[in-house]
Parts: C-alpha cells; structure tokens; sequence
C-alpha cells in the first residue's frame, strides 16, 4: 500500500498530537469518573458531602474549642465561654491529662509503674521472633521505636538515671542481636511468659521460676523417654509437668526462698485497672487460646467418636453462651466447682474463661481452614508414610492456619474488645470501670463524651492494627502466584 | 504375583494397645473417658461439697415464688406479686424482642452500606468505609454506653415539649425523644377482635389476623407463580404476572387492617408525660440502636464478600444469554451470593442475640438482668440461676445454628 493519493481532501503531513479534551485529563477526569458518572453517583455524591458537612458544622467547633489544661469541668466551661463566647461548646480533654495514669495503670501502685510498662516493651521485643523474622527491616522499625518509647518513657515514671543506663545498655543489646539474628530474641520469647507474670504481679522471683521450670521437666522427660515411643514421651512430657505444679512447687518454692531470697513488692490484682488489665487479658488470651483452639480443632476432626463429640460438645456450649455468662460463672460458680477453700485469683479465672471462649470460636475458624484443604494434601502425607502428628505438623497445620489468618484475627480483636466486660464481673476495665470511677470524683463528673473518645481511640489503634498486621502476614505466607 | 502376608498369629499382646494402630485409638478413647468422668466427677463432688458446707441445695422451687420486683419494659402481663418464672418469662420475650429488632435493622444497615461501599463513587465508598472500620474495632460495650448517654445526656426532657419549650416532635409530630424514653405511636384497632388467651400470656387476634392474611396472600402468589412456570413450559409464553403478585403481596395485610379498624394513637404532653402513644424506654433505644449499627458494620463487609465471591464470568454469561440486568441479578448473581452471605450473616444474629446480654450497661431488663440478675440477687441462688440462664442462650443459639444448617442443606452445590 505504498500509493500515493493526491486527492485534495486527503492529508499529505501528520496532525500535530493535540492535548486531550479538558474533561478528559487531571481533576475534572477524575471527578467525572468517581463522583459524577451518573445521575445515581452524583446524587450519592450530594448526599454524602451532605453527611460530611453535617459532621463537620455540627463536630469541628467542639474539637476547635478544645482544652487541655484545667483541673474541672466547670474550669474547662469557664475557658471555653471567655475564648470563644457565650454558648460555646469545647471538648475538656484535660481530664485524659489530669487522669492519665489512671486510664492507663487503674489502681496500680504509684511508684511501680514501670513495670507494666517494661512489660508491654518487652512484649514486643518477645513477640519479634515470632512475628516479625522474615523482615528484617519492619523487625528493627518496630523495636526501634519500642526501644525509643521505653527510654522517653522511664524517667517520667521516676525511674533513677542508673536504672536507665542500664535499661538503654539492655535495650542496645536486644536491638543488636535482633539487627544480627532474626531468631536470636528467642530466649526471651521463652521465659517471657514467667517474666511478665513475675513483673506485673511481684512478689519472690521463685514462683514464676518455678512454675516456668515445669516446661523444662516436660522437656527433659521428653528427651529421657524418647526411645520408648512417641506415645510414652509424649504421655511422659505431659505428666511430669502437670505433676510438677500441682505437687513439686509447692513443695519447693519455700525452700528456695528461704536459701536464695529475691522478691520485689507484690501488687494484688484488685490494684489492676485500665489498660493494663485489658492488655494483660487480652495478650494472655490471645497467647493461651491459640493451641488450645487447634487442638480442639483437630479434635473435632478426629476419627475418634468420643473425642470427637466431646470437641464438639465442648465448643458448642462455648459457642451458644454470651460470654457475660461465662464471666458470671468465672465469679460466682467456679468456688462451687472448685474444692472447698480454693480461691483464686479473679484476674486468672477471668482470663481462663476469656481463653475458653476465644479458644472455641479459633477452633472454629481453624476448622474451616481445615476443611478448605484439598483432599490430596491429607492423602499426599499419608501416603508418604507420615504419621498422624508428623503429617498434622509438616502438611497440614501450616497451609491451614494460613488460610485461617483472617478468622483467627477478627477472633484476636474481638477477644480484646471483649476484655471491656469484666467491668461486670467488678474489675476496672478502661472503657467503663474506670471512666465511671473518674466521673465519680467531684471535678470531672458530668465529662462523659471525651473519656469514651479516648478510650475508643486507643481501641481502635490496637485493632486497627492488628488487622493490618494480619493482612501483611497473609501477603507475606502468600506462596501461589496469581 | 499375588503375595498376601499373613497376619502373624501369636496371640493378643499387652503392648499392642499402645503400638497397633488398630487398637490404638480404642486405648486413647477409654483414657480419654476415663480422664472426662474423672474430671466430672471431681466437680459434681465439689459441688456437693460446697452446697453443704453452705447449707444450701440444688432445687429450682424458688422459680414459683414471688419475684417481689417491677419490670418497666414488658411485653406480656405481670407485675410484682408474680412468681420469678413469669420474670424470667418477661426477661426471655425483652431478649428476643431486642434481637429481633436489632437483626432486622442491623440487615437492612448491613446491605446497604455493603451495596454503597462496593459503588464506585470514591465519596460514598470511602465514607461506608469509614464506618465499617470505626464500629468493627471499636469495642460494642463503647457504643451502647455512648448512645444510652447521647439519649440520658442531650435528649429534652418531656417537659420541654410544651409550647415554647425548645423542643419539637419529628416524623410529622408522631415521635418524641425525651430523656427518659421516647414516645412512639400506638398501632390501635377500632373493631379489634381482642386477645387470645393461650394460659400463659394474652396473644392480640389483630395481629394473628394480619399475620394469616399476609401469609395466606403469600402462599397464593406462590401458587400463582407456579402456574405461570408450568403455562410457561406448556406453550413457551410465560403469562404477565407482575400485577397478581404486587396484589397479593399488598391488598390482604391492607385490607385486614382496614377492616380492623387500624389507626396511630400519636403521643401527646399531658402535665409532665406524654399519654396516649407506648412510651418506649431509652434502655431498649439505645441498646437496640448500639447493637444495630455494630453488627450492621459486620454485615455490610459480609454483603461486600458475597457479591465479590460471584466472579464476573456469571454476569457475563448471563449477558450472553441475553438476560436483562434485573434478571441478571435476580437469577443468576443474588443466589449464588447468598449461598455465601446466609451462613455468616446468621452467625451474626446469633451474635447478636448473644451480644443483647450487655444490656446489662443500660439497665434494661432482659434475660440477664431478670433471671441471672434481680432474680439471681434476691434468692441467692447463683447455681441455678446463671446454669438455667446459660442453658436458655444454648437452647436458643442452638435453634438458631439449627435452622442455618437446613437452610445450607438446601442450597449445598451438588458435588461428585
């Protein structure tokens, strides 16, 4: 088609390339495409902008109008009527200021702040090995910052400078095996459960040792036992310990003390309040209810009838029962299920429920898991000659956890905002033991929208997260290519 | 080259309880219920125990006796001379008549904001977003205190609803949110048939009325459609049916209540209350409001996955077969999103039902707060009150989880 036309009404030179249509590009184009494509969009367009400007005329003054520094209600209306006139509303958020500690630490004694607070520091630097090996930079951003907010935190909790020397070469240290070794913080993910136990509640180091060596037992009864069998170890591994806390520690604990005596001040849990009660159920829920959770799951799969339908049963009656329920039975029925003189800790029965429940619901979701694995990765294990465990552990468990992620979160967030209900079981849960407690005094009574605000924030920064955190993961175990 | 090993027969060995894996699983089910009944009956004996030591037994006579308490919110009769059965009763019907509220607005809440934030207006999707984030992390107990102090707090007293007193009714003068309760128009029947009495509460005639003759219509129209699928199959014509439908889904529940003689009783001010309306307590609003709009935000991401599991293909395919939009969605989209939506969506009832127990922070008096609380308080009889309690949410959720697996039975893909 090389021919030439010379026709008059045929072009014999290129147009230049003219600019698009002005509606076609930049900020018209896309305020055409997402808010005025239609008549049905550009009425919700309308309507929402509606919506929003309602929020923002009716809300902004009162946010503008803030105050952050008065020490009552009444003050606080005073400011805001001589700033900005008669008949101005403002946020008082000098009561988050004035009662800080009080949302944060409830009862908890004045001088020991810092232990709470190291404790949820460290949890962070424990919890790296697990959750954070594979990146190496997300690993040192998080701890980093941890590390940061621990050392701008202590002083202001009337930590001594020698104290913190030490604590900053602690920290120093951690941050470099963990810079060096993406598993070299394991150590600390191992005793931290005793740790943290031992630092929030005091009282002699020997307890928490203790009760941490049981694992030990278990896992040299293990080794000693290995050649007889898995069944007899693993029978052995579970024994050993369980025998260990109900008889050996007792036995034990006041020798030790008595040869080798190191205590800090014990604090008793009614002292426990805000934000530390909820995260110290919350984490110990979520940490507990995990392999309780699988187990179940895998219970409820098995061949076995009575296992089976004990699973079942189990998690059903879990399932069926509002959790307020349980609480109850956590405060006043399990005297009477326990032997007569037996009495616990609340914080411990209530975290045992709150496990129970959690537990339930992740079987559940672990389940589901289950069931969406091909059959073939079930016959692939088996006909490899693996055995029950070895094939739950190697084949199975992995790829059906990682289909279970999402499930196992939203049961993770809605166990920690499930933590606000001991509130009715009399202990001070930030949301509304401790709000009601802080509105009781005579300055801040009457403040009831800037508390719950507050509250509701930090809730939302906790679970927020935490979804996101479940949605990296899930990118991260991503191993087809679609 | 058949080779078939034979089974060594050496006779029954102690050892192969443990390592032969055909007995193995008998051996772990019998520790297993060894280790179960053991467990069991160290509590049962503990149990006992304690009821000893305490002087106290295991009986539930207290359920006949009289309660001594008042009830503001009921929807049976009873008052305080009735027995702490009739409470319970009380406390059961409040439970589910929040439920049922609550899963009714929390669906319409739910599909509407799953719709919009799936649009692709950028607006709208990022607000219903905004929603769906705030109330999913933020803890339910929040919300309910938030909204019950939203009505307690800023709501007028019924006082300032007289002239002049700032205050003014909504819904073309029929509601009014006072700070107290909130004052509803009454559904009243000039020519009502009266009440049923079926021994242990009145049931209205009016309502079974309505109800029969919206069911009967409904059951028509089925047989109507059915009709019209077998014509259709006869001859190819499938016979208009639109306006039969329309009909029998509206005119019996209409002319029901118009031969009942329907009409609101609106609310009015006398001296300091209003009279002639129900008069509603702001414990069950803003319970009923909290719960919606928390499980609405559940439901509205459930709704979003349902629609974005069906792939693009079956709209595709059903454009190709020339259906129109609306057919498209009817026949083809809606039951496949349902099959995914319905299952979670009714966990998310049950959810709710089960979440309705924190009306303990409103005061309003449900199951919880009659039987496993005034009741529970005045007899002193934890046992039997928390273990009837739990036992009542079971048998409940257990009806609830009951009917979704019949209803997954039906529309289970049938596989090979």
């Amino acid at each position: 088609m090389s021919e030439h036309h010379s026709a008059a009404y045929v072009r014999s030179a290129m147009l230049p390339e003219q600019a698009p249509p002005v509606s076609e590009i930049g900020v018209i184009r896309w305020l055409r495409e997402n808010l005025f494509s239609g008549p049905l969009n550009t009425f919700l367009t309308l309507a929402g902008s509606f919506i929003l400007y309602f929020l923002v005329k009716e809300y902004y003054p009162w946010l503008r109008h803030s105050v952050w520094h008065a020490g009552s209600v009444g003050e606080c209306r005073d400011i805001v009527t001589a700033t900005w006139g008669e008949g101005a509303t403002g946020a008082c958020w000098a009561i988050i200021r004035d009662r800080w500690n009080m949302f944060m630490f409830g009862f908890y004694p004045r001088e020991h702040y810092w232990r709470p607070t190291l404790a949820l520091g460290l949890l962070i630097f424990a919890a790296a090995p697990v959750l954070f090996a594979e990146s190496r930079s997300i690993r040192m951003v998080v701890l980093g910052i941890v590390a940061a907010f621990l050392l701008v935190a202590f002083p202001g909790l009337g930590v001594g400078a020698a104290a913190n020397l030490m604590l900053a070469a602690a920290l120093a240290a951690m941050l470099v095996v963990a810079w060096s070794r993406p598993w070299g913080l394991l150590w600390l993910t191992g005793i931290y459960p005793g740790l943290a136990v031992w630092m929030l509640w005091g009282g002699s180091v020997w307890g928490p040792v203790l009760a941490m060596s049981g694992f030990v037992l278990g896992w040299a009864a293990w080794l000693a036992t290995r050649r007889f069998g898995t069944i007899l170890s693993v029978g052995a591994a579970v024994l050993v310990p369980v025998a260990w806390w109900l008889f050996g520690v007792e036995q034990v604990l006041p020798l030790f003390d008595a040869v080798l005596p190191y205590s800090i001040d014990a604090v008793r849990s009614e002292k426990f309040g805000g934000f530390v009660l909820a995260l110290t159920i919350g984490v110990a829920g979520i940490v507990l209810s995990l392999p309780i959770g699988v187990v179940l799951a895998l219970a409820r799969r098995s061949d076995m009838l009575l296992v089976k339908a004990l699973a079942v049963g189990f998690i059903e009656f879990i399932r069926g029962v509002p959790l307020i329920s349980l609480l109850f039975v956590a405060s006043l029925l399990l005297n009477y299920f326990l032997p007569p003189g037996t009495n616990f800790d609340i914080i411990l029965r209530v975290i045992i429920m709150v496990t129970l429940f959690a537990a339930a619901y992740i079987a559940e979701v672990v389940r589901g898991g289950l069931a969406a694995l091909p059959r073939g990765q079930f016959e692939a294990a088996d006909s490899l000659g693996l055995d029950y465990w070895k094939a739950q552990r190697l084949i199975v468990l992995p790829q059906a956890l990682k289909i279970s992620i999402p499930g196992i979160v939203s049961t993770f967030i809605g166990m920690f905002k499930d933590t606000t209900l001991v509130v009715f079981v009399g202990l001070l849960d930030p949301l509304k033991g401790i709000t009601d407690s802080v509105r009781a005094s005579f300055e801040w009574k009457g403040a009831y929208w800037e508390p719950y605000i507050f509250v509701g924030c930090i809730f939302f920064i906790f679970n927020f997260s935490m979804s996101r955190y479940s949605m990296y993961l899930e990118r991260r175990l991503k191993r087809d290519h679609r | 080259m058949a080779f078939v090993s034979e089974p060594p027969r050496q006779g029954f060995r102690l050892s192969q309880l443990l390592y032969d894996t055909r007995y193995r699983s008998m051996t772990i089910q019998v520790v297993v219920l060894m280790m179960f009944m053991a467990v069991a009956a160290w509590l049962v004996d503990n149990t006992i125990n304690n009821l000893a030591d305490r002087g106290k037994d295991f009986n539930f006579s207290f359920l006949g006796v009289r309660s001594g308490y008042d009830i503001g919110q009921r929807l049976i009769a009873y008052d305080s001379d009735s027995t702490h059965a009739r409470a319970m009763l009380v406390g059961l019907l409040n439970t589910l008549l929040v439920s049922f509220l609550g899963c009714i607005v929390a669906t319409l809440i739910g599909v509407f904001v799953g719709v919009l934030r799936l649009s692709k207006n950028w607006l709208v999707s990022r607000l219903m977003t905004l929603y769906v984030e705030i109330f999913r992390n933020i803890p339910l107990l929040l919300w309910i205190l938030i909204i019950f102090a939203a009505f307690t707090e800023i709501a007028p007293l019924p006082n300032a609803f007289k002239e002049g007193g700032g205050a003014s009714l909504l819904l073309f003068d029929s509601v009014a949110i006072t700070n107290r309760y909130t004052a509803v128009p009454d559904p009243l029947f000039s020519r009502s048939l009266g009440n049923i009495d079926i021994g242990i509460f009145l049931i209205s005639a009016d309502l079974l009325a309505i109800v029969a003759a919206v069911a009967a219509g409904w059951y028509v129209n089925r047989l109507v459609l059915r009709r019209a699928t077998v014509v259709q199959n006869a001859t190819g014509v499938r016979p208009v049916t639109w306006w039969k439908t329309l009909a029998l889904w509206t005119l019996p529940g209409i002319l029901t209540l118009a031969a009942l003689g329907f009409h609101l009783g609106l609310p009015t001010l006398k001296g300091f209350n209003f009279t002639g309306g129900i008069n509603v307590t702001n414990s069950l609003m803003a319970l009923w409001l909290a719960l919606s709009l928390y499980t609405g935000a559940f439901i509205a991401e459930i709704v979003r996955a349902g629609v974005m599991a069906v792939s693009h293909g079956q709209t595709e395919a059903a454009y190709a077969l020339g259906l129109r939009p609306g057919r498209t969605m009817s026949l083809v989209i809606l039951p496949q999103a349902l099959r995914v939506i319905i299952p979670p969506l009714i966990s998310q009832f049950l959810n709710l039902t089960k979440n309705s127990s924190l009306a303990i922070a409103t005061g309003y008096l449900d199951l919880r707060g009659t039987l496993g609380g005034i009741t529970l308080n005045q007899t002193g009889r934890e046992l039997e009150t928390v273990l009837l309690m739990m036992l009542i949410y079971l048998v409940l959720s257990l009806m609830i989880s009951g009917a979704m697996n019949v209803y997954n039975a039906s529309v289970k893909l049938k596989e090979r």
